[in-house]
């Protein structure tokens, strides 16, 4: 794009033509205050917060976030007339908002309280009465005091552009002006951003409300593990207590959004935890113990068994390092019986492409046709669910869907509900098929929904035939995408978790542990299965996790782990971007780290693993799995053979998920998500117990 | 002649009767000292004594849980926990101050917005254990309504100064 030049505080400058002035201070450094600008939504100029002196041009301050730059253009930001606009605007915002900054939960991070204090005045002139205005119900995640808000309508904005859901409005005009979103839960996966996007406290967090100051918190980098995208997270604790999740930006994940589920889900870390040791006893209970006794008795049911009669499966939620860690003991105990795929997922682990996102979250960007197959993505992910509709709305991407028909945040053609369909866009006879084919970049998206099935790898071999022939495999395009709703998979598909030769998936662990083939199983935090057929046989169960969940419940010994905020652990998402989860807190009682366990165990077992610390089991890992040392990096992969072609069941796709706030042991225990779920699942549905008023 | 003069001067006690009169003269002057604990010295009304939270005329208590005073003591002696009460006002669940950390630099009673945090006029409460000094919410406002009367003539005479 041609650039030009312009002069912002005499100080020359080479923009693009067409930015904003707002746009070309920021690229030259200077600060413009801003209410109502935001660069990820649409420009509003309604604060005037950001008044500049331009030259040429009336002799009056101009809203530089409205106003696009022009050759020549002379910008002053600091000049005695914007100074003197800027304290002018402030006095009149300051009219009405309350000066109740000690009991609101903005202060301290408030964008009014920074900016009153380097651009306002030092005192206020205004002696009549302030205006009040009654608060708004917003659903259980939002707390309101609309006597602070200032009328940027950055929510309204955000709910109508990113989230897709025109859920919240501005009333009325001027001095009656009031946001609202009519008295209704705002329903949205995302609608928690817009406590973010408030530069003032009228919108503020209900769970975390009056709960802390920023400034007592200790702030933690991390990545969330609620879905498989891999959000970037900053998890904010006090003590030992995570208090609240907020989103870190990350341009090629989830910009600076985070779904609902991955802010709120924090106050399960404290509900339901396993916070020692406990072996089953004669009398069938559960009862606590020590390490060391814990540890005995699996040895003890470990004692003479055969590597064939061992197994092991994973869970959703489980890091890289303490999968590569059981997936060595299980090959030091001779076993080939693993599988990471606890919902049954006929994924190929040989081949890297046919298991990730490739096409990258950032790269729907450039698609023109997207196909999605079994996927409730809003659901099963909300961020890539709102790339899509981020995309959507340049009006460059066409969408069809098959699989259930659900509300979509943008239009999208229904195809059809199963197998058919997709049989029929794979052979060509479909119209969609020639939108894919004549588009530039398309993409196809393949949910759990689809691969969980017993004829997954026929469903899986489909969607590769479509990828093929429709020119999804470029140069510098892969379109295939396989869409997980589990952070763990990806990591564990890459350090190979998977059934050794001969070894038992699964269905297969199931079986043998019911027919007696199969005597010890290890758990390492799997809890989305049905785990009762594991119950009722006589196979001795280890279960190592962090929540008192589904696994717990039929342990035979119980090994109390941590959670994805309670240590330093590698995770790799539906990308296949390898991403660090730092420790933001410790794990609660004597619960360990979970690398920690294993290596603890493998010692008890006689077959001690070959580090003795975090770092060398990293070396190790990372020594035969060189792409996880490549930290926040996606690595592209090569287009190969996957799936098994084969007759495909005419059944409908189903999806994976019934209920987007309650998906694994952490969300299942928190209050806040139990608030979700009454409010937005089972009240929409008819199924509310007619019990809250 | 010297050591005769000495001599006189010494046997007629003079040094003697210069000092006793001082002392007859001391006797009739002021006193300095005072009979404590029976009597007690003037206080400045910005005296920073012990810390007491007050409440409101009506009985509400003025702690708004702005944790303004627990992040400006320099002693880091406050410990506070906040949450929603059930009418929905901000309000502390729990406010402790750790008497023997507190150095009475008095910065918790200028952070507070609401005049609830104070150091009134007391400086007698020292203790036969160490763990009575550590004061909670409920020692602080029992403070509060026992000194309410001398702290508030107390902020209202340091008043025009602030």
């Amino acid at each position: 794009m041609a650039t030009i030049t312009i002069k912002i505080n005499g100080q020359e400058q080479e923009v693009e033509q067409g930015m904003t002035v707002l746009q070309a201070c920021e690229q030259a450094g200077v600060e413009v205050p801003r209410f109502c600008y935001h660069e990820r939504l649409s420009v509003a100029g309604n604060c005037r917060m950001c008044l500049v002196e331009v030259k040429p041009g009336p002799p009056k301050p101009a809203a530089s976030c409205a106003l696009p730059v022009a050759p020549n253009q002379e910008i002053f930001t600091e000049s005695e007339m914007v100074v003197k606009a800027r304290k002018g605007v402030m006095e009149f915002l300051l009219i009405n908002h309350p000066l109740d900054c000690p009991i609101c939960d903005q202060g301290g991070e408030c964008d009014l309280q920074d900016q009153a204090m380097a651009f306002g005045r030092d005192g206020s002139r205004y002696t009549e009465n302030k205006r009040a205005v009654k608060d708004k119900y917003m659903g259980p995640l939002i707390n309101t005091i609309m006597t602070r808000c200032i009328h940027c309508t950055r929510c309204v904005r955000f709910v109508a552009e990113v989230a897709g859901a025109e859920e919240i409005g501005l009333l009325n005009r001027g001095e009656n002006a009031e946001i609202s979103s009519l008295e209704q839960a705002v329903d949205s996966e995302l609608s928690a951003n817009v406590i973010d996007l408030c530069p003032v406290g009228a919108l503020t967090s209900k769970p975390y409300q009056y709960n802390a100051r920023p400034w007592e918190l200790k702030k933690t980098e991390s990545v969330d593990v609620m879905d498989a995208v891999g959000s970037n997270i900053r998890v904010d604790a006090r003590g030992n207590e995570v208090l609240r999740i907020l989103p870190r930006l990350n341009e090629d994940v989830n910009e600076e959004w985070i779904s609902d589920k991955t802010r709120y889900a924090c106050d399960g870390l404290r509900r339901q935890r396993l916070d020692k040791p406990y072996i089953r006893g004669m009398d069938g209970k559960l009862k606590p113990a020590s390490w060391q006794d814990a540890m005995a008795a699996v040895a003890k049911a470990a004692n003479g068994l055969k590597g064939e009669q061992i197994a092991a499966l994973t869970g959703d939620q489980a890091c890289v390092e303490s999968v590569y860690s059981l997936k060595k003991l299980m090959d030091l105990m001779g076993s080939p019986n693993l599988d990471c795929r606890q919902d049954g997922a006929k994924l190929d682990a040989g081949v890297r492409a046919g298991y990730i996102f490739n096409t990258t979250i950032a790269g729907i960007e450039q698609a023109d046709a997207l196909l999605i197959v079994g996927a409730n993505i809003r659901w099963e992910a909300p961020i890539i669910n709102a790339r899509i509709r981020k995309r959507w709305l340049t009006g460059a991407l066409q969408v069809a869907t098959i699989g259930e028909q659900i509300k979509t945040t943008y239009d999208s053609d229904y195809l059809g509900a199963g197998p058919e369909t997709l049989s029929a866009v794979a052979d060509g006879s479909h119209p969609f098929a020639e939108i894919l084919k004549s588009a530039e970049n398309p993409m196809i998206i393949v949910g759990q929904g689809a691969l969980t099935r017993k004829d997954g790898a026929a469903v899986l071999a489909a969607a590769k035939k479509i990828a093929d022939i429709s020119g999804m495999i470029k140069e510098d395009w892969n379109g295939f995408n396989v869409l997980h709703t589990a952070a763990s998979r990806v990591g564990a598909l890459d350090v190979g978790f998977v059934p050794g030769d001969k070894g038992a998936d699964r269905d297969g662990i199931l079986a043998g542990a019911a027919t007696g083939a199969i005597k010890l199983v290890y758990l390492l935090g799997t809890d989305e299965m049905d785990l009762a057929p594991l119950k009722d046989s006589g196979a001795f169960v280890v279960y190592h996790g962090h929540h008192g969940d589904k696994g717990a419940h039929v342990a035979d010994v119980i090994f109390p782990g941590a959670a994805y905020t309670e240590k330093n652990a590698t995770y790799v998402n539906t990308e296949g971007r390898v991403q660090l989860a730092r420790r933001a807190t410790f794990p609660p009682g004597e619960a360990k780290d979970d690398w920690a366990i294993i290596r603890a165990l493998s010692e008890t077992l006689g077959k001690p693993l070959p580090w003795i610390s975090f770092d060398e089991l990293r070396m190790a890992m990372r020594g035969a799995h060189p792409h996880l040392a490549r930290i926040d990096d996606a690595e592209p992969a090569s287009w190969a053979d996957f799936g098994t072609p084969g007759a495909m069941d005419a059944a409908a796709f189903t999806t994976p998920i019934e209920n987007f706030y309650m998906t694994d042991p952490i969300s299942r225990a928190s209050e806040t998500m139990a608030e979700c779920t009454q409010t937005f699942v089972l009240d929409r549905n008819g199924k509310g117990t007619g019990t809250h008023g | 002649m010297a050591s005769l003069d000495r001599t006189a001067r010494s046997f007629l006690l003079t040094e003697l009767l210069s000092g006793m009169a001082l002392t007859l003269k001391m006797m009739f002057s002021p006193k300095h000292t005072i009979n404590y604990p029976y009597e007690k010295g003037p206080l400045s009304p910005r005296f920073r004594g012990e810390h007491a939270l007050r409440r409101y005329p009506n009985g509400e208590e003025r702690c708004i849980a702005c944790k303004l005073c627990e992040a400006v003591c320099p002693a880091q002696a406050i410990t506070i926990e906040a949450e929603p009460r059930a009418d929905g006002s901000r309000r502390t669940t729990r406010y402790d101050i750790d008497m023997t950390k507190c150095i009475y630099c008095g910065y918790c009673q200028e952070a507070c917005p609401v005049d609830a945090i104070v150091e009134g006029p007391n400086y007698e409460f020292a203790t036969e254990t160490r763990e009575e000094l550590f004061y909670n919410k409920d020692k602080l406002l029992a403070n509060g309504e026992r000194w309410e009367s001398e702290i508030a003539a107390n902020l209202e005479l340091d008043a025009p100064y602030r």
